[in-house]
């Protein structure tokens, strides 16, 4: 399947490069203003919200003691409503110990296996997305806030760069969809922009709360690409690249979608 | 298989036999096969959702020569490097494709002629007129 040029083309030497259009501040929009206005009230009312489960079953979790250190989340951390609060809106974090950056997922792990010596929990497991939710409710209304920590910084423009390459047989990257195209409608399903500022989600279609990484998971089959797996360095790279995209918005874990 | 790009068209078939505007058609609507529904509209009254990434297919065949469709099914980014439009005939150049997909075409080059055919039968709409 190789052309032979007769005539030269002009622009086309030019493909490695691409341009797209950065979201601009005054049209920033969260995910939940693409869906029905039925969607939406499903979201904002906590009674008919299903995510709440999950949050409630992450409360039961947070203070279930665990591991052979028989400690509770609660026992070193006290009430999540204070020391939880704002956690989800500032990570993914460096941390030192591993000179990688970590997602809330991966630090609830951190902590079982190093503080409650308990077995990891396994990825998109109920126990890993209700503590997440549960975490991730404590930030809810306060603004997406990436720390401003150096070491992060060439993990985010890695980040940056994967949203921008194109990948899977369709060849579209993140932002042909998400920054191009934002607002229209791929077959039924109208294009959000693509900030992080509602996760975990639970997801109609899923019937089932789920990670932000299930979501990339979904768009990168979309377009017939090999997804990364669950806890990759590509995941935590594209999340902090997210983050910094959403800054300022307001957290709204648990999120509804379609 | 091989082929022929002569300024923005490839103008020979890319197969011994012409394409089948009806199995086109079937191919255009399928949205496991052709995906055009997804990004594009057109003369579909049948099918509930279509998608408005892309300008609608009506027109197309007066748009375009039979070359030129088929040089913008084969790969798009020729003409625009920064394009949505997937490449259809294309295996070399993709990044992390899914197993299944890996070292096949989205469309092989019957089913290219077969879209071409029928894309080449739209010539009514409102870009019948004028050349973009
Ligand atoms: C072919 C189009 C397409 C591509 C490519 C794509 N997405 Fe998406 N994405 C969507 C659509 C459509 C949705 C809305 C969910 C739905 O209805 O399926 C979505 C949803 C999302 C969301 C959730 C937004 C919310 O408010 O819940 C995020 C985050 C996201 N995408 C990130 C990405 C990233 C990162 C990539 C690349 C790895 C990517 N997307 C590639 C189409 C795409
Ligand atoms: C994911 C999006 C997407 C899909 C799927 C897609 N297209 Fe396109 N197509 C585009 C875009 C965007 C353009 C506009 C040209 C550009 O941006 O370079 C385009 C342009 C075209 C054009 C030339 C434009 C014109 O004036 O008519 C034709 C013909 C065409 N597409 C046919 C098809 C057919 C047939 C299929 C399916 C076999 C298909 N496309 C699938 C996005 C798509």
């Amino acid at each position: 399947m190789r052309a032979l040029w007769i005539l030269p083309g002009c622009a086309m030497l030019l493909a490695v490069t691409s341009a797209h259009a950065e979201i601009a501040a005054h049209e920033r929009k969260s995910g939940a203003e693409f869906m029905s206005p039925q969607t939406q009230a499903m979201q904002a009312d906590d009674a008919s919200n299903p995510g709440m489960l999950a949050v409630l079953d992450g409360e039961a979790a947070w203070n279930e003691k665990a591991g052979a250190a028989n400690k509770a989340c609660a026992d070193c951390h006290g009430a999540a409503e204070q020391s939880m609060k704002g956690v989800s809106a500032r990570y993914p974090a460096f941390n030192a110990a591993t000179s990688q950056p970590i997602d809330v997922a991966g630090q609830v792990n951190q902590c079982r296996t190093g503080r409650q010596q308990a077995q990891p929990l396994r990825a998109e497991s109920r126990e890993l997305l209700a503590l997440t939710t549960y975490i991730g409710l404590q930030s809810r209304g306060m603004s997406v806030a990436p720390p401003d920590d150096e070491r992060l910084t060439p993990f985010r423009e890695r980040g940056k760069a994967l949203f921008n390459q194109r990948l899977g047989q369709l060849n579209f990257s993140c932002a042909h969809c998400h920054e191009d195209n934002w607002g229209r409608k791929l077959g039924s399903a109208p294009i959000p922009q693509a900030h992080a500022n509602a996760y975990p989600i639970y997801r109609l279609e899923w019937q089932d709360v789920g990670s932000l990484q299930r979501r990339l998971r979904n768009c990168m089959s979309g377009v017939r690409a090999a997804p990364y797996s669950y806890g990759s360095i590509e995941f935590i790279e594209l999340e902090l690249f997210l983050a910094e995209r959403a800054r300022g918005m307001a957290v709204e874990t648990p999120g509804v979608r379609p | 298989m091989p082929f022929e790009v002569v300024g923005d068209a490839i103008p020979a078939s890319l197969t011994a036999e012409k394409g089948d505007p009806a199995r086109g058609r079937a191919i255009v609507v399928d949205r496991q096969k052709g995906l055009c529904l997804l990004c594009h509209s057109g003369p579909f009254p049948e099918q509930r959702f279509q998608g408005d990434i892309a300008p609608s297919l009506e027109g197309a065949g007066s748009r375009w020569s039979e070359g030129q469709l088929r040089l913008r099914l084969v790969d798009a980014t020729r003409l625009n490097p920064d394009t949505s439009m997937p490449s259809y005939y294309k295996i070399d150049g993709l990044n992390r494709v899914a197993p299944a997909f890996r070292g096949k075409p989205i469309l092989d080059a019957a089913q290219i002629e077969d879209v071409m055919a029928y894309l080449a039968t739209l010539r009514d709409g409102p870009g019948a007129q004028e050349k973009p």
